[in-house]
Protein backbone atom coordinates (compact mmCIF):
# COMPACT_ATOMS: atom_id res chain seq x y z
CA UNK A 1 0.00 0.00 0.00
CA UNK A 2 1.42 3.03 -0.97
CA UNK A 3 0.31 6.34 -2.09
CA UNK A 4 1.98 8.55 -4.52
CA UNK A 5 1.98 12.04 -5.30
CA UNK A 6 0.71 11.30 -8.16
CA UNK A 7 -2.15 9.84 -6.45
CA UNK A 8 -2.71 12.25 -4.10
CA UNK A 9 -2.51 14.79 -7.23
CA UNK A 10 -5.53 12.74 -9.05
CA UNK A 11 -7.50 12.75 -5.74
CA UNK A 12 -7.23 16.78 -5.73
CA UNK A 13 -8.48 16.56 -9.36
CA UNK A 14 -11.54 14.73 -8.54
CA UNK A 15 -12.53 16.57 -5.52
CA UNK A 16 -11.90 20.14 -7.54
CA UNK A 17 -9.53 21.27 -5.15
CA UNK A 18 -6.38 23.19 -6.15
CA UNK A 19 -3.46 22.26 -3.87
CA UNK A 20 -0.31 23.65 -3.83
CA UNK A 21 3.45 21.52 -4.09
CA UNK A 22 3.35 21.41 0.02
CA UNK A 23 0.24 20.28 0.58
CA UNK A 24 0.64 17.55 -1.69
CA UNK A 25 3.34 16.46 -0.02
CA UNK A 26 1.42 16.95 3.45
CA UNK A 27 -1.91 15.20 2.40
CA UNK A 28 0.25 12.29 1.24
CA UNK A 29 1.88 11.65 4.27
CA UNK A 30 -1.21 12.10 6.42
CA UNK A 31 -3.97 10.11 4.27
CA UNK A 32 -1.14 7.09 4.27
CA UNK A 33 -0.83 7.01 7.95
CA UNK A 34 -4.55 6.94 8.69
CA UNK A 35 -5.25 4.68 5.88
CA UNK A 36 -3.25 2.00 7.01
CA UNK A 37 -4.72 2.55 10.23
CA UNK A 38 -7.49 1.04 8.78
CA UNK A 39 -5.54 -1.77 8.16
CA UNK A 40 -7.51 -4.04 11.00
CA UNK A 41 -10.87 -3.91 9.07
CA UNK A 42 -9.25 -6.21 6.67
CA UNK A 43 -8.93 -8.67 9.27
CA UNK A 44 -13.03 -8.97 9.84
CA UNK A 45 -14.99 -10.97 7.44
CA UNK A 46 -17.75 -9.02 6.38
CA UNK A 47 -19.02 -10.43 3.63
CA UNK A 48 -22.13 -11.83 4.45
CA UNK A 49 -22.93 -9.11 6.95
CA UNK A 50 -25.70 -6.07 4.98
CA UNK A 51 -24.64 -2.85 4.64
CA UNK A 52 -26.14 0.26 6.85
CA UNK A 53 -26.76 3.16 5.08
CA UNK A 54 -29.55 4.27 7.57
CA UNK A 55 -29.87 3.44 11.23
CA UNK A 56 -33.62 3.59 11.13
CA UNK A 57 -34.24 1.44 7.87
CA UNK A 58 -36.10 3.76 6.01
CA UNK A 59 -37.43 3.28 2.72
CA UNK A 60 -37.97 6.33 0.13
CA UNK A 61 -39.93 9.19 1.52
CA UNK A 62 -42.29 10.09 -1.51
CA UNK A 63 -44.41 12.56 -1.86
CA UNK A 64 -46.28 14.72 -4.39
CA UNK A 65 -43.72 17.18 -6.32
CA UNK A 66 -45.85 20.30 -5.95
CA UNK A 67 -44.10 24.03 -5.68
CA UNK A 68 -44.58 26.13 -2.97
CA UNK A 69 -42.93 29.89 -3.09
CA UNK A 70 -40.45 30.71 -0.97
CA UNK A 71 -40.90 33.94 0.36
CA UNK A 72 -37.72 35.41 0.38
CA UNK A 73 -35.94 34.18 -3.17
CA UNK A 74 -33.50 37.59 -2.81
CA UNK A 75 -32.29 36.88 0.02
CA UNK A 76 -30.47 33.57 -1.37
CA UNK A 77 -30.11 35.15 -4.54
CA UNK A 78 -27.87 38.13 -2.72
CA UNK A 79 -25.62 35.43 -1.44
CA UNK A 80 -24.10 35.03 -4.93
CA UNK A 81 -20.70 35.64 -5.08
CA UNK A 82 -21.48 36.89 -8.99
CA UNK A 83 -25.11 37.71 -9.67
CA UNK A 84 -26.50 38.92 -13.09
CA UNK A 85 -30.39 39.58 -11.84
CA UNK A 86 -31.85 36.29 -11.09
CA UNK A 87 -29.10 34.26 -12.36
CA UNK A 88 -25.94 33.31 -10.73
CA UNK A 89 -22.98 34.37 -12.53
CA UNK A 90 -20.20 31.81 -14.05
CA UNK A 91 -17.30 31.95 -16.22
CA UNK A 92 -18.57 31.15 -19.86
CA UNK A 93 -19.07 27.23 -20.04
CA UNK A 94 -19.65 26.65 -23.71
CA UNK A 95 -17.91 28.70 -26.91
CA UNK B 1 -30.07 37.56 42.34
CA UNK B 2 -27.84 36.85 40.00
CA UNK B 3 -30.00 35.58 36.85
CA UNK B 4 -26.81 34.30 35.26
CA UNK B 5 -26.41 31.63 37.38
CA UNK B 6 -30.40 30.11 37.02
CA UNK B 7 -31.12 27.10 34.91
CA UNK B 8 -33.41 27.58 31.98
CA UNK B 9 -36.22 25.88 33.58
CA UNK B 10 -35.92 28.17 35.83
CA UNK B 11 -35.57 31.20 34.54
CA UNK B 12 -38.62 30.68 32.14
CA UNK B 13 -40.71 29.79 35.28
CA UNK B 14 -39.36 33.32 36.45
CA UNK B 15 -40.34 34.85 33.17
CA UNK B 16 -43.14 33.17 32.99
CA UNK B 17 -44.62 34.88 36.72
CA UNK B 18 -42.88 38.07 35.90
CA UNK B 19 -40.78 37.43 39.11
CA UNK B 20 -37.81 39.10 36.40
CA UNK B 21 -38.36 40.17 32.51
CA UNK B 22 -36.59 38.35 29.19
CA UNK B 23 -34.79 41.86 28.77
CA UNK B 24 -33.32 41.54 32.64
CA UNK B 25 -32.59 38.15 31.95
CA UNK B 26 -30.36 38.84 28.75
CA UNK B 27 -28.68 41.64 30.06
CA UNK B 28 -27.14 39.46 32.98
CA UNK B 29 -25.91 36.97 30.72
CA UNK B 30 -24.68 39.81 28.00
CA UNK B 31 -22.82 41.25 31.12
CA UNK B 32 -21.07 38.00 31.94
CA UNK B 33 -20.12 37.46 28.09
CA UNK B 34 -18.74 41.42 28.15
CA UNK B 35 -16.32 40.27 31.26
CA UNK B 36 -15.02 36.96 30.10
CA UNK B 37 -15.63 36.15 26.52
CA UNK B 38 -12.18 38.03 25.71
CA UNK B 39 -10.25 35.69 27.36
CA UNK B 40 -12.65 32.39 26.36
CA UNK B 41 -13.79 33.66 22.85
CA UNK B 42 -16.61 31.43 22.70
CA UNK B 43 -18.93 33.27 20.29
CA UNK B 44 -18.22 33.72 16.17
CA UNK B 45 -21.35 36.48 16.09
CA UNK B 46 -23.40 37.74 18.91
CA UNK B 47 -27.10 38.87 17.59
CA UNK B 48 -26.95 41.99 19.59
CA UNK B 49 -30.47 44.35 18.40
CA UNK B 50 -32.05 41.16 16.96
CA UNK B 51 -31.36 39.36 20.70
CA UNK B 52 -32.82 42.48 22.12
CA UNK B 53 -35.83 42.50 20.00
CA UNK B 54 -36.38 39.13 20.89
CA UNK B 55 -36.59 39.62 24.89
CA UNK B 56 -38.76 42.75 24.12
CA UNK B 57 -40.95 40.75 22.27
CA UNK B 58 -41.08 37.83 24.69
CA UNK B 59 -42.11 40.75 27.70
CA UNK B 60 -44.63 42.41 25.26
CA UNK B 61 -46.08 38.91 24.97
CA UNK B 62 -46.28 38.73 29.10
CA UNK B 63 -47.49 42.27 29.44
CA UNK B 64 -50.35 41.42 27.02
CA UNK B 65 -51.61 38.27 28.96
CA UNK B 66 -50.39 35.94 25.77
CA UNK B 67 -49.54 32.32 27.63
CA UNK B 68 -45.20 31.99 27.07
CA UNK B 69 -43.31 29.20 25.81
CA UNK B 70 -41.33 26.23 27.57
CA UNK B 71 -38.01 28.51 27.31
CA UNK B 72 -39.29 31.95 27.94
CA UNK B 73 -37.06 34.43 27.55
CA UNK B 74 -33.96 31.81 27.87
CA UNK B 75 -31.28 32.91 25.85
CA UNK B 76 -29.79 30.80 23.62
CA UNK B 77 -26.55 30.00 21.51
CA UNK B 78 -26.24 28.04 18.41
CA UNK B 79 -23.14 26.08 17.02
CA UNK B 80 -22.32 27.97 13.31
CA UNK B 81 -23.72 25.38 11.28
CA UNK B 82 -27.32 25.85 12.40
CA UNK B 83 -29.08 28.49 10.19
CA UNK B 84 -30.74 31.60 12.08
CA UNK B 85 -32.74 33.93 8.91
CA UNK B 86 -31.00 37.11 8.01
CA UNK B 87 -27.20 36.55 10.04
CA UNK B 88 -24.10 35.24 9.16
CA UNK B 89 -23.95 31.11 8.84
CA UNK B 90 -20.44 30.15 8.16
CA UNK B 91 -19.15 26.38 10.13
CA UNK B 92 -15.98 28.10 11.10
CA UNK B 93 -15.22 28.33 7.33
CA UNK B 94 -13.46 31.07 4.42
CA UNK B 95 -15.17 29.47 2.38
CA UNK B 96 -18.72 30.80 3.78
CA UNK B 97 -17.81 33.85 5.26
CA UNK B 98 -20.49 36.72 4.34
CA UNK B 99 -22.96 34.16 3.63
CA UNK B 100 -26.52 34.81 5.39
CA UNK B 101 -29.03 32.33 6.10
CA UNK B 102 -32.30 33.15 3.93
CA UNK B 103 -34.65 30.75 6.71
CA UNK B 104 -34.52 29.37 9.97
CA UNK B 105 -33.08 26.04 10.59
CA UNK B 106 -36.43 23.89 12.08
CA UNK B 107 -34.47 24.07 15.40
CA UNK B 108 -34.35 27.81 15.20
CA UNK B 109 -38.55 27.83 14.35
CA UNK B 110 -38.87 25.49 17.68
CA UNK B 111 -36.81 27.67 19.86
CA UNK B 112 -38.48 30.74 18.37
CA UNK B 113 -41.93 28.99 18.83
CA UNK B 114 -41.06 28.11 22.76
CA UNK B 115 -40.12 32.00 23.31
CA UNK B 116 -36.32 31.43 23.64
CA UNK B 117 -34.48 34.28 22.27
CA UNK B 118 -31.40 32.91 20.20
CA UNK B 119 -28.07 34.96 21.34
CA UNK B 120 -25.73 34.58 18.71
CA UNK B 121 -23.46 32.14 17.00
CA UNK B 122 -20.58 29.84 18.34
CA UNK B 123 -17.04 28.80 17.07
CA UNK B 124 -16.79 25.50 16.27
CA UNK B 125 -14.55 23.17 13.86
CA UNK B 126 -14.46 23.82 10.61
CA UNK B 127 -17.63 22.06 8.88
CA UNK B 128 -17.91 20.48 12.42
CA UNK B 129 -14.74 18.28 11.08
CA UNK B 130 -12.19 18.27 14.65
CA UNK B 131 -12.00 17.68 18.25
CA UNK B 132 -10.88 20.83 19.54
CA UNK B 133 -12.69 23.61 17.96
CA UNK B 134 -8.79 24.33 16.98
CA UNK B 135 -9.82 23.83 13.30
CA UNK B 136 -12.08 27.19 13.51
CA UNK B 137 -10.70 29.45 10.57
CA UNK B 138 -11.37 32.59 12.24
CA UNK B 139 -9.99 31.77 16.13
CA UNK B 140 -9.48 29.32 19.02
CA UNK B 141 -11.73 28.79 21.89
CA UNK B 142 -10.35 28.19 25.53
CA UNK B 143 -12.16 26.11 27.81
CA UNK B 144 -12.88 28.24 30.55
CA UNK B 145 -11.35 25.65 33.30
CA UNK B 146 -8.63 26.19 31.72
CA UNK B 147 -7.30 28.59 29.11
CA UNK B 148 -4.61 27.02 28.29
CA UNK B 149 -6.82 23.83 27.36
CA UNK B 150 -9.02 23.24 24.77
CA UNK B 151 -13.10 23.04 24.87
CA UNK B 152 -12.88 20.23 22.76
CA UNK B 153 -14.87 20.02 19.44
CA UNK B 154 -16.40 20.19 17.43
CA UNK B 155 -19.04 21.73 19.56
CA UNK B 156 -16.58 23.67 21.29
CA UNK B 157 -17.80 26.92 21.38
CA UNK B 158 -21.21 26.06 22.53
CA UNK B 159 -19.82 24.20 25.31
CA UNK B 160 -17.80 26.90 26.44
CA UNK B 161 -20.41 29.29 26.41
CA UNK B 162 -22.74 27.19 28.73
CA UNK B 163 -19.47 26.37 30.93
CA UNK B 164 -18.76 29.58 31.56
CA UNK B 165 -22.01 31.10 31.96
CA UNK B 166 -22.79 33.28 29.17
CA UNK B 167 -25.90 31.53 28.14
CA UNK B 168 -28.39 28.68 30.30
CA UNK B 169 -28.43 26.38 27.22
CA UNK B 170 -26.89 25.70 23.79
CA UNK B 171 -26.96 23.75 20.55
CA UNK B 172 -24.26 21.75 19.29
CA UNK B 173 -24.65 19.11 16.23
CA UNK B 174 -22.93 15.55 17.00
CA UNK B 175 -21.44 13.30 14.13
CA UNK B 176 -18.88 11.67 16.06
CA UNK B 177 -18.80 12.76 19.09
CA UNK B 178 -19.39 16.49 18.25
CA UNK B 179 -21.90 17.28 21.32
CA UNK B 180 -20.93 14.89 24.12
CA UNK B 181 -16.75 14.94 24.14
CA UNK B 182 -16.96 19.11 24.13
CA UNK B 183 -19.46 18.87 26.95
CA UNK B 184 -17.37 16.82 28.85
CA UNK B 185 -13.89 18.56 28.25
CA UNK B 186 -15.91 21.66 29.97
CA UNK B 187 -17.84 19.96 32.52
CA UNK B 188 -21.25 20.37 31.11
CA UNK B 189 -24.33 18.33 29.96
CA UNK B 190 -24.35 17.24 26.30
CA UNK B 191 -27.41 15.01 24.88
CA UNK B 192 -26.95 13.34 20.94
CA UNK B 193 -30.53 12.46 20.16
CA UNK B 194 -31.13 9.42 18.56
CA UNK B 195 -30.43 9.63 15.03
CA UNK B 196 -34.09 10.75 13.39
CA UNK B 197 -35.39 12.38 16.04
CA UNK B 198 -34.90 16.36 15.50
CA UNK B 199 -35.20 17.56 12.32
CA UNK B 200 -31.84 18.47 10.79
CA UNK B 201 -33.37 20.82 8.43
CA UNK B 202 -31.45 23.71 8.35
CA UNK B 203 -28.25 22.19 9.78
CA UNK B 204 -25.71 22.72 7.29
CA UNK B 205 -24.71 18.71 6.04
CA UNK B 206 -21.24 17.01 7.27
CA UNK B 207 -22.25 13.30 7.42
CA UNK B 208 -25.69 13.37 6.86
CA UNK B 209 -26.48 9.27 8.11
CA UNK B 210 -24.98 10.26 11.58
CA UNK B 211 -25.58 14.45 12.25
CA UNK B 212 -27.62 15.40 14.27
CA UNK B 213 -28.54 18.22 16.40
CA UNK B 214 -28.79 18.44 19.86
CA UNK B 215 -28.45 20.15 23.32
CA UNK B 216 -25.37 21.35 26.05
CA UNK B 217 -26.66 22.98 29.32
CA UNK B 218 -25.77 23.02 32.60
CA UNK B 219 -28.46 20.99 34.05
CA UNK B 220 -29.87 17.44 32.97
CA UNK B 221 -33.69 18.96 33.14
CA UNK B 222 -32.44 21.96 30.64
CA UNK B 223 -31.36 19.42 28.58
CA UNK B 224 -34.75 17.54 28.34
CA UNK B 225 -36.68 20.77 28.51
CA UNK B 226 -34.37 21.78 25.40
CA UNK B 227 -35.00 18.14 23.62
CA UNK B 228 -38.81 18.21 24.33
CA UNK B 229 -38.61 21.63 22.68
CA UNK B 230 -36.54 20.47 19.50
CA UNK B 231 -37.83 17.22 18.86
CA UNK B 232 -40.48 16.25 16.47
CA UNK B 233 -41.22 14.96 13.21
CA UNK B 234 -40.25 17.38 10.09
CA UNK B 235 -41.29 16.81 6.73
CA UNK B 236 -38.53 18.76 5.02
CA UNK B 237 -35.82 16.09 6.82
CA UNK B 238 -36.38 13.19 4.84
CA UNK B 239 -34.15 11.06 7.65
CA UNK B 240 -37.17 12.36 10.26
CA UNK B 241 -38.60 9.96 12.53
CA UNK B 242 -42.29 9.38 11.94
CA UNK B 243 -44.31 9.15 15.64
CA UNK B 244 -41.20 8.82 17.48
CA UNK B 245 -41.11 11.67 19.88
CA UNK B 246 -43.51 10.14 22.22
CA UNK B 247 -41.85 7.30 23.93
CA UNK B 248 -38.30 8.95 23.65
CA UNK B 249 -39.58 11.87 25.67
CA UNK B 250 -41.79 9.13 28.23
CA UNK B 251 -39.51 10.12 31.58
CA UNK B 252 -37.29 7.59 32.49
CA UNK B 253 -38.03 5.76 36.23
CA UNK B 254 -34.39 6.87 37.80
CA UNK B 255 -32.59 4.03 38.55
CA UNK B 256 -34.01 1.89 41.14
CA UNK B 257 -33.62 -1.62 39.05
CA UNK B 258 -31.92 -0.87 35.70
CA UNK B 259 -29.37 -2.61 34.19
CA UNK B 260 -26.71 -0.84 33.81
CA UNK B 261 -24.05 -2.29 31.06
CA UNK B 262 -20.21 -1.43 31.18
CA UNK B 263 -18.34 -2.21 27.79
CA UNK B 264 -15.27 -3.97 28.38
CA UNK B 265 -14.05 -2.24 25.48
CA UNK B 266 -14.23 1.22 26.89
CA UNK B 267 -12.23 0.33 29.80
CA UNK B 268 -9.50 -0.80 28.46
CA UNK B 269 -5.42 0.29 28.37
CA UNK B 270 -5.61 4.15 27.01
CA UNK B 271 -7.64 5.57 29.13
CA UNK B 272 -6.37 7.72 31.32
CA UNK B 273 -5.90 6.81 34.91
CA UNK B 274 -8.14 9.55 36.55
CA UNK B 275 -10.81 9.47 34.02
CA UNK B 276 -11.06 5.49 34.88
CA UNK B 277 -11.45 6.74 38.35
CA UNK B 278 -14.03 8.99 38.53
CA UNK B 279 -16.28 6.77 35.68
CA UNK B 280 -16.30 3.90 38.42
CA UNK B 281 -16.93 6.70 41.08
CA UNK B 282 -20.03 7.30 39.35
CA UNK B 283 -21.11 3.81 38.80
CA UNK B 284 -20.49 3.01 41.71
CA UNK B 285 -23.04 5.86 42.70
CA UNK B 286 -25.13 4.41 40.09
CA UNK B 287 -25.24 1.40 42.41
CA UNK B 288 -25.98 2.93 45.45
CA UNK B 289 -29.35 4.43 43.60
CA UNK B 290 -30.55 1.22 42.98
CA UNK B 291 -29.07 0.39 39.31
CA UNK B 292 -27.15 -3.12 39.02
CA UNK B 293 -23.72 -2.59 37.40
CA UNK B 294 -22.95 -5.44 34.59
CA UNK B 295 -19.81 -6.49 32.43
CA UNK B 296 -21.11 -6.40 28.86
CA UNK B 297 -18.58 -7.00 25.72
CA UNK B 298 -19.83 -4.88 22.49
CA UNK B 299 -16.79 -6.96 19.95
CA UNK B 300 -16.70 -4.46 17.16
CA UNK B 301 -16.13 -1.40 18.91
CA UNK B 302 -12.10 -1.66 17.97
CA UNK B 303 -13.83 -1.20 14.32
CA UNK B 304 -15.50 1.90 15.01
CA UNK B 305 -13.23 4.72 14.67
CA UNK B 306 -11.83 2.93 10.86
CA UNK B 307 -14.91 2.69 9.46
CA UNK B 308 -16.52 5.82 10.92
CA UNK B 309 -13.28 8.02 9.65
CA UNK B 310 -14.40 6.02 5.81
CA UNK B 311 -18.28 7.00 6.01
CA UNK B 312 -18.08 10.54 7.57
CA UNK B 313 -15.59 11.51 5.31
CA UNK B 314 -16.94 10.40 2.33
CA UNK B 315 -20.69 11.43 3.00
CA UNK B 316 -18.53 14.55 4.04
CA UNK B 317 -17.14 14.40 0.14
CA UNK B 318 -20.21 14.43 -1.03
CA UNK B 319 -22.26 17.17 0.88
CA UNK B 320 -19.60 19.85 0.77
CA UNK B 321 -19.30 19.52 -3.62
CA UNK B 322 -21.78 22.44 -3.46
CA UNK B 323 -19.46 24.60 -1.77
CA UNK B 324 -17.79 26.02 -5.54
CA UNK B 325 -17.66 29.36 -5.55
CA UNK B 326 -21.26 29.65 -7.64
CA UNK B 327 -23.61 29.96 -4.91
CA UNK B 328 -22.64 31.66 -1.72
CA UNK B 329 -19.57 32.73 -0.20
CA UNK B 330 -16.23 33.00 -1.09
CA UNK B 331 -14.79 32.80 -5.11
CA UNK B 332 -11.33 32.77 -6.15
CA UNK B 333 -10.65 35.53 -8.78
CA UNK B 334 -8.94 35.40 -11.79
CA UNK B 335 -10.45 31.60 -13.07
CA UNK B 336 -10.05 31.04 -16.88
CA UNK B 337 -12.71 28.64 -16.76
CA UNK B 338 -15.23 26.75 -14.63
CA UNK B 339 -13.42 23.88 -13.58
CA UNK B 340 -10.66 26.48 -12.25
CA UNK B 341 -13.04 28.76 -10.48
CA UNK B 342 -13.82 25.53 -8.27
CA UNK B 343 -10.79 24.40 -7.69
CA UNK B 344 -9.46 27.54 -6.42
CA UNK B 345 -11.95 28.53 -4.89
CA UNK B 346 -12.36 25.40 -2.77
CA UNK B 347 -8.71 25.18 -2.65
CA UNK B 348 -8.63 28.92 -0.90
CA UNK B 349 -11.47 27.96 1.35
CA UNK B 350 -11.30 24.86 2.87
CA UNK B 351 -8.94 24.43 5.67
CA UNK B 352 -6.42 21.74 6.48
CA UNK B 353 -8.24 19.24 8.78
CA UNK B 354 -11.64 19.63 5.70
CA UNK B 355 -9.02 19.43 2.71
CA UNK B 356 -7.89 16.35 4.28
CA UNK B 357 -11.66 14.53 4.94
CA UNK B 358 -12.44 15.44 1.18
CA UNK B 359 -9.36 13.63 0.13
CA UNK B 360 -10.05 10.89 2.61
CA UNK B 361 -14.05 10.58 1.37
CA UNK B 362 -12.57 11.15 -2.12
CA UNK B 363 -10.30 8.08 -1.84
CA UNK B 364 -12.86 5.59 -0.56
CA UNK B 365 -15.54 6.31 -2.72
CA UNK B 366 -13.41 6.31 -5.77
CA UNK B 367 -13.26 3.58 -8.62
CA UNK B 368 -11.30 0.50 -7.58
CA UNK B 369 -11.35 1.06 -3.95
CA UNK B 370 -14.90 1.56 -2.90
CA UNK B 371 -15.69 -1.80 -1.92
CA UNK B 372 -12.99 -2.07 -0.17
CA UNK B 373 -13.45 0.89 1.75
CA UNK B 374 -17.14 2.44 1.68
CA UNK B 375 -19.09 -0.47 0.91
CA UNK B 376 -16.41 -2.44 4.01
CA UNK B 377 -17.21 0.56 6.26
CA UNK B 378 -21.02 -0.18 5.79
CA UNK B 379 -21.14 -3.53 6.58
CA UNK B 380 -19.08 -3.31 9.42
CA UNK B 381 -21.69 -0.22 10.68
CA UNK B 382 -23.69 -3.19 10.68
CA UNK B 383 -22.15 -5.28 13.28
CA UNK B 384 -21.51 -2.07 15.10
CA UNK B 385 -25.20 -1.41 15.18
CA UNK B 386 -26.04 -5.14 16.26
CA UNK B 387 -23.51 -5.41 19.37
CA UNK B 388 -25.43 -2.73 21.00
CA UNK B 389 -28.76 -3.78 19.76
CA UNK B 390 -28.27 -7.60 21.44
CA UNK B 391 -27.26 -6.20 25.12
CA UNK B 392 -30.24 -3.73 24.74
CA UNK B 393 -32.25 -6.89 23.80
CA UNK B 394 -30.80 -9.27 26.27
CA UNK B 395 -29.27 -7.62 29.19
CA UNK B 396 -28.79 -4.21 29.71
CA UNK B 397 -30.86 -1.15 29.63
CA UNK B 398 -28.51 1.57 29.81
CA UNK B 399 -24.76 1.65 29.01
CA UNK B 400 -22.10 3.76 31.61
CA UNK B 401 -18.85 4.40 29.72
CA UNK B 402 -16.53 7.33 29.65
CA UNK B 403 -16.90 9.65 27.43
CA UNK B 404 -13.66 10.83 26.55
CA UNK B 405 -10.33 8.64 27.19
CA UNK B 406 -8.69 11.67 28.36
CA UNK B 407 -9.51 15.12 29.95
CA UNK B 408 -9.11 18.41 27.85
CA UNK B 409 -5.99 18.37 26.29
CA UNK B 410 -3.58 21.22 25.91
CA UNK B 411 -4.07 23.84 23.02
CA UNK B 412 -1.79 22.56 19.80
CA UNK B 413 -1.38 19.36 21.24
CA UNK B 414 -2.51 17.04 18.80
CA UNK B 415 -3.23 19.73 15.91
CA UNK B 416 -0.63 18.52 13.78
CA UNK B 417 -1.49 15.04 14.24
CA UNK B 418 -4.45 13.77 12.82
CA UNK B 419 -4.74 10.44 14.26
CA UNK B 420 -4.08 11.50 17.96
CA UNK B 421 -6.63 13.68 17.06
CA UNK B 422 -9.63 11.04 15.90
CA UNK B 423 -8.85 8.99 19.11
CA UNK B 424 -10.31 11.48 21.29
CA UNK B 425 -13.74 10.34 19.99
CA UNK B 426 -13.43 6.81 19.73
CA UNK B 427 -15.95 6.03 22.70
CA UNK B 428 -18.31 8.45 21.85
CA UNK B 429 -18.21 7.38 18.10
CA UNK B 430 -20.02 3.66 18.39
CA UNK B 431 -23.09 5.33 19.14
CA UNK B 432 -23.37 7.74 16.15
CA UNK B 433 -23.20 4.38 14.24
CA UNK B 434 -25.48 2.86 15.38
CA UNK B 435 -28.10 5.46 15.89
CA UNK B 436 -28.09 5.33 19.55
CA UNK B 437 -29.30 8.12 21.93
CA UNK B 438 -26.54 8.91 24.37
CA UNK B 439 -25.42 11.59 26.42
CA UNK B 440 -22.43 12.77 28.78
CA UNK B 441 -22.52 14.19 32.16
CA UNK B 442 -19.93 15.36 34.37
CA UNK B 443 -18.61 12.99 36.68
CA UNK B 444 -15.69 14.89 38.82
CA UNK B 445 -12.62 16.69 38.19
CA UNK B 446 -9.14 15.64 37.94
CA UNK B 447 -6.94 16.56 40.86
CA UNK B 448 -5.78 19.21 38.44
CA UNK B 449 -9.36 21.01 38.28
CA UNK B 450 -9.98 19.57 34.82
CA UNK B 451 -13.81 18.02 33.62
CA UNK B 452 -14.43 14.39 33.30
CA UNK B 453 -17.49 13.44 31.76
CA UNK B 454 -19.89 10.07 32.26
CA UNK B 455 -21.28 8.95 28.95
CA UNK B 456 -24.84 6.84 29.45
CA UNK B 457 -25.90 5.24 26.17
CA UNK B 458 -29.28 4.10 25.55
CA UNK B 459 -30.80 1.92 22.25
CA UNK B 460 -32.46 4.46 19.73
CA UNK B 461 -35.71 7.00 21.15
CA UNK B 462 -35.10 5.83 24.94
CA UNK B 463 -34.19 9.46 25.85
CA UNK B 464 -36.47 9.55 28.64
CA UNK B 465 -34.90 6.52 30.04
CA UNK B 466 -31.36 8.04 29.63
CA UNK B 467 -32.42 11.38 31.09
CA UNK B 468 -34.09 9.39 33.59
CA UNK B 469 -31.27 8.03 34.97
CA UNK B 470 -28.86 11.26 34.97
CA UNK B 471 -31.09 13.35 36.71
CA UNK B 472 -30.88 10.36 39.50
CA UNK B 473 -27.06 11.45 39.38
CA UNK B 474 -27.02 14.70 39.02
CA UNK B 475 -29.22 14.47 42.12
CA UNK B 476 -26.77 12.37 44.10
CA UNK B 477 -23.61 13.50 43.11
CA UNK B 478 -24.15 17.27 42.13
CA UNK B 479 -22.22 18.77 39.28
CA UNK B 480 -18.73 20.49 39.94
CA UNK B 481 -19.72 23.96 39.36
CA UNK B 482 -16.79 26.32 37.57
CA UNK B 483 -17.51 29.41 39.81
CA UNK B 484 -16.94 26.81 42.80
CA UNK B 485 -13.48 25.93 41.37
CA UNK B 486 -12.60 29.40 40.65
Amino acid sequence: MAISEEDVRKIAKLARLDLSEDEVRLYGGQLLKIIESMAELESLDASSVPPTASVLGLANVLREDEPRPFDDGDALLANAPEREGPYYKVPKVLE
Amino acid sequence: MRLHELSAARIAGGVRSGEFSAQEVLKAFLSRIERDEPRVRAFLALFGEQALEAARAVDAKRAAGDPLGALAGVPVALKDNILVKGVETTCASKILRGHRSAYDAHVVERLRAADAVPLGKTNMDEFAMGSSTENSAFFKTANPWDTGRVPGGSSGGSAAAVAAGFAPLALGSDTGGSIRQPAAFCGVVGLKPTYGLVSRYGLVAFASSLDQIGPLSRTVEDAALALSVIAGHDARDTTSATAAPEAALKSGRGLSGLRVGLPKEYFVSGLDAEVEKSVREAIAALERLGARAVEISLPHTRYALSSYYIIAPSEASSNLARFDGVRYGLRAGEAASLEQLYERTRGQGFGPEVKRRIMLGTYALSSGYYDAYYAKAQRVRTLIARDFERVFAESVDLIAAPTTPTPPFRLGEKLDDPLSMYLSDVFTIPSNMAGNASLSIPCGLTAGGLPIGLQLIGGRFKEGLLLGAARALEAERPFPRLEAAA
